[in-house]
C-alpha cells in the first residue's frame, strides 16, 4: 500500500503557435489563457505509472499536485480525470514555461507538506524527469530535497516492486542502457522518462468519480508565489523550426535515412 | 476486459460544444446557482444534488472548432452586455467592409458567357468603375450583408473563451475527447446518449482494451452536434424531417489563419467578401484580426457542378489573385481548417423537438444563407432553449415534445431569428439555375426582404455531380481522362490537381510559408491527430459501386486527403488525416439505394481531428 504523489501540470499544447511576449511580471506566452493545453506528457507518464502501481496494491492512493492557471487546470482535468483515479491538489499560478524551477519546487513541496495526515516516510514522489515547457530537469529533485527525501532516481523507465517490498528501478543512462538500482523501501523520488505504459483510454466513469473531488480542489486552489517578477530574464526565445514534407512510397529505409541526414546537414 | 456497458444518470446531456451549446450552457449555468453559490435547481435524477448537466465534445479540446466568423453579434451581446472584444483573443470590431468582384486574371476560370461579357465590359470601363488589381469593389455593401458594428472572431478562441466562462461557474461539465456515438431511443423517446466504444478495430469489433461506451441517461438530450453530427443524422433518419424540408444545399468552407506580412496595410476589423474567382461559384472571405493576423478562405458549394472539385487548390489560386496577393505575399500560414456548412437554412430545419430531445445550432437549420451568418444565430437557438428549459424546470414540467414546443419552439418562432430565416428561405434558389441567376436572386431576395426570389428546386447533391467526361468536354478527351484517373489511382492521389493543371490552372509556386502543399497544411496548420482504439467513422457502404464510380468526388473533395483512391479504384479512408469536415457526407455521386435523399457513404461519430485552437 503506497501513497503516491505525482507532481505534474499542464503545458500549452505543443502543436500550437507559441509566441513569447513581455508580460508585467516577465516573459509569458501570447494568449496563454486561450491556448489549448494538455497534461505535460512527462508528468502524464508519471501519473499513469502511479495509477498502475496503485491498482496493483489495493489501498494505495494517488495524489496529483498541479501548479497552473486555475481556469486552464479545470479544462485539462476534464480530460485527465477520465484516464485514471487520483485526488487533485491545485495551485493557481502560471504554466507557460517561464517560471523558475526552484520557485515551482518550493510551492509544490509546501503543498505536499500540507496534505493532512501525510506520512512522508511512506511516500513515493513521482513526476516528469523533464517537462514539455520547463526543460531544467531539476524540479523533482528540488521538491524531494525540500521534503527531505534523499533517495532520488531520474530518467526512470521502470519500477518493479520486489516480494520484500523493495523498489527495483531502471534509470536511463547513455547508450540506450539502463542503470539498475534497488531501494529497500519508500520514500523515494522518481522522475519518470517515458515509462512503459500506453496512455489510458478515456473512461467517463473514472472521470465522473474524479470530478467530485477535482471541482472542490480547484475552488480551494491557492495562489502560488511563482512568476511574480522576482527573477529577471535577460532574453527568451523558442527553438527554430524547419519543416519539409514529402509523401513517399516504396522507398527503402536506407534511402529515407540518407535523405534525412542530407536534409539535417542542409 | 470490461464488457458490461456502464450507465450513468444525468439531468441534461448536451451533444457537442460549439456556439449553440455555448449559448445554451451560458444561459443555463447562470440560472443554476443562487447569488450565494448554492444550487438554485435540484437534480430530479439525483435528489439532493444540483442539476447534473453534462456536455460531451468529440474534439480533443473545446477550442478546435472551425469557422471564419464575422457576425453582427446581436445575440452574443444580449448574453454579454458588457462584452469587451479585447477579452477574446483575435476578436476585433468590424471597421470596414467591402464586396469585391474578382476578375479572372489567368483565363482558367470556367465563366459562363454572360459573365465573360460582363468581365469584358468591366475591363473596358475599368477607369470609371475603379477596377484595380483585377477586381472591382462594389460601391456599397447591401444592408442584408452589412456587419458594420459587429465582430470578427476566431471560432477556436471564442469557444475557448466561452468554455472558460461556463466552466468557471462550476455548474456544468464539458468533457472534450468524448464523442457521442448515438442517441438512446426508446419508444420514440430520446432517453440519453451512448458514448463511442473504445478499444475496437477499424470496423468496430472489440479488441485489446475494449471499453464499451457509457450510456448517459437523461430526461433531456440537447443535440448541438452541428451539420454533420452523428446524433443529428440519427434523429433525421429515425424521425424523418418535416414535410417539404430537405438537406440538399451544402458548402465546404476552408480557411487559413495567416500572419500578414509587415507590408500589409489592411487594418484590424477589415472584412472583404469576394465573388467571381477562382470559379464563379466560389465565394471568398478575408477578415483581419488584431496583431496583423487574418482569417481567409473560400466556400465551395454543392451546386458547383464540378466532379473534381477541391477546396484546397482553389483556395491557393484565390489567395494568389492579384487583389489579395498584394496583401498576402510574404505572409505565413498559422492555422488551417475546414468544415461543412448546412446551407438549406430554414428549409433544412429538422424536427426541433421530440420527447426527450431538442435540437439547436447549425444542425437545427439556423444558418442564414442570405446574411451569410451562422454563429450568432446558433448562439441564439441555444439561449432560447436554455430559457425554455429553465421555465420547464421551475414549473416542474417534463421535457416532452409538447412542453418543449410550447417553450423552446414558440420562443424561436417569435424571434428575429425566425423572421430573418423566412426572408432568407429562397435566397439561393436561383443558384440551381446558374451562378448569374443565383447572384441576381440573392440580391433580389435581400433587397425585397424576401418578397421576390428567382425560383429553383434544390436537388440532392449526388444528383448534381456530372460525368467528368461531360464536364471536361472540349478540354480533356475521354481517353485522357481515363488515363489520368488510372494513373492517379495507381499513385493513390486525387486527380483534381492533374485535371486543374490540364484545364489551364498554373502550378502553385510553393514557398514553404504560405503556399504549402496540402499535406503541409494538415501538419503545419491543422495539426491533425487521431487517438487509437476507435473505429473508422467514414464508411463506404457499397465499395464495389465506389470502385466503378466515375468521378470519385469523395476523394477530390476530401479536405484532409484522408480519402484516397486505391489501385482498384476503391476509396480508402485514413482516420489519422481526417479533420471531420464531413464533406464526404455530401460529396458522393451515387444515391443510397434505399433512400434517394442520402448517398453511399456513412459519416459516423468519430474522434480526433484538428488540433489548432485558432481557426
Amino acid at each position: 500500500m503506497y501513497t503516491i504523489i505525482v507532481c505534474g501540470s499542464l503545458v500549452p499544447d505543443p502543436l500550437q503557435t507559441l509566441e513569447p511576449i513581455a508580460g508585467p511580471n516577465g516573459p509569458a506566452l501570447k494568449n496563454e489563457m486561450m491556448l489549448p493545453s494538455s497534461l505535460d506528457p512527462w508528468a502524464g507518464h508519471a501519473l499513469y505509472e502511479a495509477a498502475n502501481l496503485a491498482a496493483k496494491h489495493p489501498g494505495s492512493k494517488v495524489w496529483l499536485v498541479s501548479l497552473g492557471p486555475k481556469a486552464k487546470l479545470q479544462q485539462v482535468m476534464m480530460t485527465v480525470a477520465q484516464k485514471v483515479p487520483f485526488e487533485l491538489i491545485a495551485l493557481d499560478g502560471p504554466a507557460g514555461g517561464f517560471t523558475d524551477a526552484a520557485e515551482t519546487a518550493a510551492a509544490l513541496a509546501e503543498a505536499i507538506g500540507a496534505i493532512p495526515g501525510l506520512d512522508l516516510a511512506n511516500v513515493l514522489l513521482f513526476g516528469g524527469w523533464e517537462s514539455a515547457s520547463r526543460g531544467a530537469g531539476a524540479t523533482m529533485q528540488l521538491v524531494g530535497e525540500r521534503l527531505g527525501i534523499t533517495e532520488q532516481f531520474q530518467g526512470v523507465d521502470s519500477l518493479t516492486i520486489g516480494t520484500d517490498g523493495s523498489l527495483r528501478i531502471l534509470e536511463r543512462v547513455e547508450g540506450g542502457k539502463h542503470q539498475v538500482s534497488v531501494c529497500s523501501a519508500p520514500p523515494a523520488v522518481l522522475g519518470w522518462a517515458t515509462g512503459n505504459l500506453p496512455e489510458p483510454r478515456n473512461n467517463p466513469q473514472v472521470g465522473m468519480a474524479n470530478m467530485r473531488g477535482i471541482m472542490p480542489a480547484l475552488q480551494k486552489a491557492k495562489a502560488a508565489p511563482v512568476g511574480t517578477g522576482d527573477i529577471t530574464f535577460a532574453s527568451v526565445s523558442l527553438p527554430k523550426q524547419t519543416r519539409a514534407t514529402q509523401v513517399i512510397k516504396d522507398q527503402p529505409p536506407e534511402q529515407i535515412a540518407a535523405e534525412l541526414v542530407a536534409w539535417i546537414r542542409g | 476486459m470490461p464488457t458490461d456497458r456502464p450507465t450513468m444518470d444525468a439531468d441534461i446531456v448536451c451533444v457537442g460544444f460549439g456556439p449553440a451549446a455555448g449559448g445554451f450552457l451560458t444561459k443555463l449555468a447562470g440560472a443554476l446557482l443562487n447569488p450565494d453559490g448554492s444550487p438554485a435547481l435540484e437534480s430530479p435524477s439525483m435528489p439532493g444534488m444540483p442539476l447534473q448537466v453534462m456536455c460531451y465534445e468529440r474534439a480533443d479540446d473545446i477550442g478546435f472548432g472551425v469557422s471564419g466568423i464575422v457576425t453582427n453579434a446581436k445575440s452574443l451581446r444580449e448574453s454579454f452586455p458588457d462584452l469587451d472584444p479585447a477579452q477574446i483573443p483575435m476578436a476585433a470590431p468590424v471597421t470596414e467592409e467591402k464586396i469585391l468582384y474578382l476578375l479572372d486574371p489567368g483565363g482558367a476560370s470556367r465563366r459562363p458567357l454572360s459573365m465573360r461579357a460582363a468581365d469584358t465590359a468591366i475591363r473596358a470601363l475599368g477607369g470609371v468603375l475603379g477596377v484595380q488589381h483585377e477586381a472591382m469593389e462594389l460601391p456599397w455593401t447591401p444592408s442584408f450583408l452589412n456587419k458594420h458594428g459587429g465582430l470578427i472572431l476566431s471560432m477556436g478562441q471564442f469557444t475557448q473563451w466561452v468554455g472558460s466562462q461556463v466552466m468557471a461557474t462550476g455548474a456544468v461539465q464539458i468533457w472534450p475527447g468524448s464523442p457521442v456515438g448515438e442517441a438512446i431511443i426508446e419508444d420514440q423517446t430520446v432517453a440519453g446518449v451512448r458514448l463511442l466504444d473504445q478499444g475496437v478495430t477499424k470496423d468496430g469489433q472489440p479488441a485489446d482494451g475494449f471499453m464499451p461506451g457509457m450510456d448517459v441517461r437523461a430526461p433531456l438530450t440537447v443535440v448541438a452536434d452541428g451539420p454533420v453530427g452523428a446524433v443529428g443524422q440519427q434523429l433525421d433518419a429515425h424521425f424523418g424531417v418535416p414535410a417539404g424540408h430537405h438537406l440538399h444545399d451544402w458548402a465546404l468552407g476552408m480557411k487559413f489563419v495567416v500572419d500578414l506580412p509587415e507590408s500589409c496595410e489592411l487594418a484590424a476589423g477589415t472584412v472583404l467578401h469576394t465573388i467571381g474567382y477562382p470559379e464563379p461559384e466560389i465565394f471568398g472571405f478575408l477578415y483581419v484580426h488584431p496583431d496583423r493576423v487574418a482569417s481567409l478562405g473560400i466556400f465551395v458549394p454543392s451546386w458547383f457542378d464540378n466532379p473534381a472539385r477541391t477546396a484546397y487548390r482553389y483556395l491557393q489560386h484565390w489567395m494568389m489573385h492579384p487583389y489579395l496577393w498584394r496583401h498576402l505575399k510574404g505572409g505565413r500560414l498559422r492555422s488551417w481548417g475546414a468544415k461543412s456548412l448546412q446551407e438549406s437554412g430554414r428549409r433544412g430545419e429538422p424536427h426541433l423537438t421530440g420527447d426527450g430531445f431538442a435540437r439547436i445550432g447549425e444542425g437545427s437549420g439556423s444558418t442564414n444563407v442570405l446574411t451569410n451568418s451562422g454563429v450568432d444565430e446558433a448562439w441564439a437557438t441555444g439561449v432560447q432553449l436554455a430559457e425554455a428549459v429553465i421555465e420547464l424546470l421551475k414549473a416542474g414540467k417534463p421535457f416532452t415534445k409538447d412542453n418543449l414546443d410550447a417553450t423552446y419552439v414558440t420562443r424561436r418562432r417569435a424571434s428575429w431569428l425566425e423572421a430573418e430565416a423566412r426572408i432568407a428561405e429562397k435566397a439561393r434558389d436561383g443558384f440551381q439555375r446558374g451562378v448569374v441567376p443565383g447572384l441576381i436572386g440573392t440580391m433580389l431576395t435581400g433587397l425585397t426582404k424576401g418578397m421576390f426570389a428567382i425560383p429553383g428546386r434544390p436537388s440532392p447533391p449526388h444528383a448534381r455531380v456530372p460525368d467528368p467526361a461531360d464536364y471536361y468536354e472540349g478540354r480533356i478527351s475521354k481517353q485522357e481522362l481515363a488515363a489520368i484517373r488510372k494513373d492517379c489511382d495507381t499513385k493513390g492521389i486525387a486527380a483534381s490537381g492533374v485535371l486543374m493543371d490540364r484545364a489551364g490552372w498554373p502550378a502553385i509556386p510553393f514557398d514553404g510559408e504560405l503556399l504549402v502543399s496540402h499535406q503541409d497544411a494538415l501538419l503545419m496548420g491543422g495539426k491533425v491527430q487521431a487517438p487509437a482504439g476507435y473505429a473508422d467513422h467514414v464508411v463506404f457502404l457499397y465499395p464495389n459501386d465506389c470502385e466503378a464510380c466515375g468521378s470519385k468526388i469523395c476523394v477530390e473533395m476530401c479536405s484532409g486527403q484522408a480519402i484516397t483512391p486505391s489501385e482498384s479504384g476503391r476509396p480508402v479512408f485514413d482516420r489519422e488525416k481526417c479533420i471531420h469536415c464531413g464533406a464526404c457526407l455530401w460529396n458522393c455521386a451515387q444515391a443510397h439505394p434505399n433512400n434517394p435523399e442520402l448517398a453511399r457513404v456513412n459519416f459516423r461519430a468519430g474522434t480526433g481531428g484538428l488540433h489548432s485552437g485558432e481557426n
